[in-house]
């Protein structure tokens, strides 16, 4: 189980949950299952979400991998100048 | 429009065209002669980046009309290097990086080419001064000021 | 090299990478050869020009193209009705900006453009355009488009991201909130708490080109663009699905950009000029004029923040609190996220909470600016650190430093931090020299630190060997500040070669993979990654060739300095082949030897700054000078340092613009009443001092050399470094920003006023 902290908009979206607790083992069966589960967070998700695994951010790396019990974060997308 | 039939003097070598009254100097330049080197930052003399020699006066171009030129001396960026060797100030704008997109580099090279044809050893402040007709987004002006100041100490030695 | 090593750049020897040789489009650039935006031309071209709505808000009742398709010269005319509604919702505000719909929704609007044969027909052509506008009242302020009864400029705005969802519309496009703890437990263990409301103007990102373009499009539907843009893949898939063109047969060309600083992002003139080349079926060339820039481009969002913090005696944060008022312009997509995700990011905390609202008003859509978002929440934050440290008796840089964020902090947008460099920043900036000089008179002196993210994204690479062994490297990232230098000096590393045998281009969207922009500080990050295994790639298939040729097993063969070399115990005595040997018998060998590297980069790396900066300020004029002004920030590992600097510089120097005198100036009548660089004052030469520099280099572990971005973390401190600065100079908080004479004069005489009063 991968323990996914929802911050920003995605929190609100999920009713204010904080955490979910997701079966995932790549960044796309993590937004799968989440989409599944909470279907608020498919628009948000569709939109463009990125994914910190143990601090590194990652925007669109659906076959990237979770290591059993890392830091996972689900972020608003995010781009710069 | 009504158009009228200039002879002018450009980089050394005599022109002729014919360009519309109320046509600017920068757009004959670009537009009519193809020296597209002069660039508009902004059409109303703010930035720099459109300056030209007339004469042995530093001007914007964009405030001089084409029909004006009539007669004069233009110079231009494109006429600075000399054949295949470049002029201590473009050699000292690279080695300096003094540019990040080079847009504004055509101004500035005229702009401290004219500064440095009468005050050939200027003070940093004097370089400034000099300079602050011409806008630079990129560099915050030290790479240019300090190329400057190396080009003068080169062109010193002779 | 193994494709995925990583060099440790504090142990590893590098030979070029860290040197300063000159940049390939150096010579093109100082003579005047090198082609901008509006520099190209093309056979029968004809001149565009853009009709722009008057009025900040306004119904658009009719557009008359009648008396101006008669005008002998003009070949085109296009309005709304050239561009059908878009299904993609990513689109739809894209495309109501490049031509405004049923409504204007700011000064500068697009509703019409023509092309004509010369600019003066153009410009007579759009007087004779009849526009029937209804006039609507309208709002620019961020704080008066969140009250109740503020003009409405959507009326199917209902604000995101609050649950439940308000059944009225209002300007208010979004609320987004992060944090963890609780604000309000860690005020209750504070020893002193200040609160404080801030205001930043708008300002621009003043590049000094104009957008230009020129589109050429036939009658077989096949295009092509020139364009001085940050991502022409990105353009050519814009304007392809607003225009209903095949991808494949829209080829754009990026021409040099003179500036871009996230402005050139987006699209604003290109489908316009492809619309009108299409109907008009010649080439048509379209170049903003500076007023238009202004405008009608994006420049950044005006601000209004609260921020709350408190501290302990000893000087540690107990509580955090922001709330952010951000409006974008007419669209929704003010950077208030990344704002919301940043204002906390330096430093360690139990407790804190940002709130963040986006809000449309009736200015131009903002469009992205240098670390969007971050600049001006780092001004209220650190403003109110500074006044914290002063009202506890420590130094500014040592209270930082009691909090600083370091490798194992849970950030406040909500990761926790691998490997970051701000203590490395804090400790460099309290031993520079600068930190020590005395002060004069009316003198102040200002620190500050910033945070960015820093991004990667798509990127595609090729490299080719050519005959004589040289290289030829294509990348698809326009370079904006010297970053094809950078590229080569990456290559030449890798290859074992001089730098001046690799050059690099830019290469159009038809000769390369898609590349993302060049935005988010990402070039030399990414596009610097896949130049790397690009190049690995390459060597590897050197290796192989020398393999063949010495008839042994290709993992026989090493690659050293630039030659193929027999290594290990089955590999045999054979001469070493160089690149050279290598390219001249390519043909014969297998044919062209080339290597490649498309990857959607990740790990980017965060960074980090910190300003100090020295200011004086004339209490009789209220005038600002900077003195003194030294920035130190991560690059992680520097490929080109004078470049590095660059960004430095160059991102201190528009900071020190936006906190001392631009700002976005509009009128009641809802119009820009400063659209031109004589009333927007971007810094000149002698407004300033030598910016000094200094490059921290702590590697990021997601890239090979250990590149960190650099291009806009350095915009992030100065608004806060300078404000705390001229706090301290002028003896009063400065909560507004600009900082321009008026304003300073106005707080000094409000200061005097309340101490009179005690």
């Amino acid at each position: 189980m991968v323990q996914v902290t929802l911050s920003g908009p995605l929190k609100t979206a999920a009713g204010g949950r904080a955490s979910v607790e997701v079966e995932a083992a790549t960044i796309h069966q993590l937004l799968m299952r989440l989409e599944k589960d909470i279907p608020k967070l498919k628009p948000l998700i569709e939109r463009g979400v990125a994914v910190a695994i143990d601090g590194q951010i990652y925007r669109d790396d659906w076959l990237r991998p979770i290591p059993p019990g890392s830091e996972v974060v689900l972020l608003p997308r995010m781009a710069g100048g | 429009m009504p158009k009228v039939q200039v002879s002018t003097t450009v980089n050394g070598d005599e022109v002729s065209y014919i360009c519309e009254v109320d046509e600017t100097l920068l757009d004959v330049l670009r537009d009519r002669l193809s020296l597209t080197g002069s660039k508009e930052g902004c059409g109303t003399g703010d930035c720099g980046a459109c300056s030209v020699m007339l004469d042995g006066r530093l001007v914007c171009s964009c405030l001089v009309l084409g029909a004006e030129a009539e007669g004069r001396d233009v110079r231009t960026v494109e006429g600075i290097a000399k054949g295949d060797k470049l002029h201590p100030l473009q050699e000292k704008f690279l080695e300096f990086a003094a540019l990040q997109c080079g847009i504004c580099t055509p101004g500035f090279l005229i702009s401290s080419k004219a500064l440095l044809d009468h005050n050939p050893n200027p003070t940093e402040t004097e370089i400034r001064f000099a300079l602050a007709g011409n806008l630079c987004r990129c560099t915050g002006y030290d790479k240019i000021v300090r190329a400057v100041q190396a080009a003068a100490a080169e062109m010193r030695k002779g | 090299m193994p494709l995925d090593a990583n060099l440790d750049p504090r142990t590893h020897q590098f030979k070029v990478v860290g040197t300063r040789p000159l940049r390939p489009d150096g010579v093109d650039k100082v003579t005047g050869r090198a082609k901008f935006g509006a520099d190209a031309t093309a056979p029968g071209m004809l001149v565009g020009k853009v009709l722009r709505s008057p009025h900040p808000h306004a119904r658009i009742r009719s557009i008359n193209t009648a008396k101006a398709a008669k005008l002998p010269g003009v070949k085109a005319i296009v309005t709304r009705d050239d561009f059908p509604e878009t299904k993609d919702e990513s689109l739809k505000d894209v495309l109501y900006n490049v031509m405004a719909r049923e409504k204007a929704l700011y000064d500068g609007h697009a509703v019409a453009a023509v092309a004509a044969t010369s600019a003066s027909i153009a410009r007579k052509a759009l007087k004779l355009i009849e526009v029937k506008y209804e006039i609507l009242p309208h709002v620019t302020d961020v704080d008066a488009a969140m009250k109740p009864g503020a003009p409405i400029l959507h009326k199917d705005m209902i604000t995101d991201g609050v649950e439940p969802a308000p059944t009225k519309a209002s300007n208010i496009a979004a609320k987004c909130e992060f944090g963890h703890g609780d604000p309000d437990e860690g005020f209750k263990h504070a020893d002193h708490v200040i609160e404080r409301v801030f205001k930043t103007e708008a300002t621009h990102q003043g590049y000094i080109e104009p957008h230009a373009c020129l589109a050429s499009v036939g009658t077989d539907g096949s295009g092509e663009l020139w364009v001085c843009t940050q991502g022409h893949f990105m353009v050519r898939d814009t304007c392809a699905a607003l225009l209903g063109m095949d991808v494949s047969r829209l080829r754009v060309t990026a021409s040099e950009i003179g500036g871009g600083f996230g402005g050139k992002t987006t699209v604003f003139i290109e489908p316009v000029a492809l619309a009108l080349s299409r109907k008009a079926g010649k080439p048509v060339k379209v170049v903003m004029s500076r007023e238009e820039v202004f405008r009608a481009s994006g420049p950044t969002s005006s601000t209004s923040m609260t921020v709350k913090i408190g501290i302990n005696k000893a000087g540690r944060i107990t509580g955090a609190f922001a709330e952010l008022r951000f409006q974008g312009g007419a669209f929704t997509g003010s950077p208030v996220v990344l704002g919301a995700m940043s204002a906390f990011a330096c430093y360690d905390l139990e407790h804190v909470k940002v709130v963040g609202y986006d809000v449309v008003t009736n200015r131009p859509k903002q469009a992205a600016y240098r670390a969007p978002g971050a600049p001006m929440v780092a001004f209220a934050v650190e403003s109110v650190l500074d006044e914290l440290a002063a009202r506890i008796g420590m130094d500014p840089i040592a209270l930082r430093l009691k909090n600083a964020a370091k490798e194992g902090t849970k950030s406040s947008y909500g990761p926790t931090f691998n490997r970051i460099g701000l203590i490395d920043c804090l400790e460099a900036a309290r031993k520079h020299a600068n930190y020590k000089v005395p002060l004069g008179p009316n003198q102040g002196r200002g620190v500050s630190a910033g945070f960015w993210f820093n991004f990667g994204g798509q990127t595609c690479v090729s490299l080719n060997v050519n005959i004589d062994g040289t290289v030829a490297l294509v990348v698809g990232t326009p370079d904006i500040g010297g970053s094809r230098a950078s590229m080569c000096l990456m290559a030449a590393e890798e290859l074992g070669i001089p730098y001046d045998r690799v050059r690099a281009i830019v290469a159009d969207t038809s000769s390369l993979g898609y590349n993302d922009i060049s935005e988010g500080s990402r070039v030399t990050f990414s596009t610097g990654l896949a130049t790397i295994k690009a190049t690995r790639d390459a060597v590897t298939k050197l290796c192989a060739r020398a393999a063949k040729i010495w008839g042994i097993p290709a993992d026989a063969v090493t690659w050293e300095n630039g030659y193929a070399k027999p290594s290990g115990p089955n590999a045999g005595n054979f001469e070493p082949l160089s690149l050279e040997d290598l390219a001249k018998k390519a043909a014969k060998t297998g044919g062209p030897i080339a290597g490649h590297y498309e990857v959607n980069a990740d790990g980017a790396g965060v960074s980090f700054a910190v300003h100090l900066c020295d200011a004086e300020v004339d209490p009789e004029t209220g005038r600002v000078q900077i003195k003194r002004y030294t920035v130190v920030q991560d690059a992680g590992k520097a490929i080109h340092p004078s470049y590095v600097e660059g960004q430095y510089q160059g991102g201190a120097v528009q900071g020190i613009g936006w906190a001392i005198n631009e700002e976005y100036i509009y009128g009641k009548d809802g119009r820009l009443q400063n659209p031109g660089f004589l009333d927007y004052r971007i810094p000149v030469a002698s407004d300033l001092p030598m910016i000094d520099t200094v490059i921290v280099e702590v590697p990021n572990p997601g890239h090979p050399y250990g590149v960190r971005g650099v291009g806009e973390t350095s915009i992030v401190p100065p608004l806060a470094a300078i404000a705390n600065a001229v706090s301290n100079a002028a003896g009063v908080r400065m909560t507004h920003l600009p900082m321009s004479p008026p304003n300073v004069l106005k707080a000094i005489d409000g200061a005097k006023g309340r101490g009179a009063r005690r």
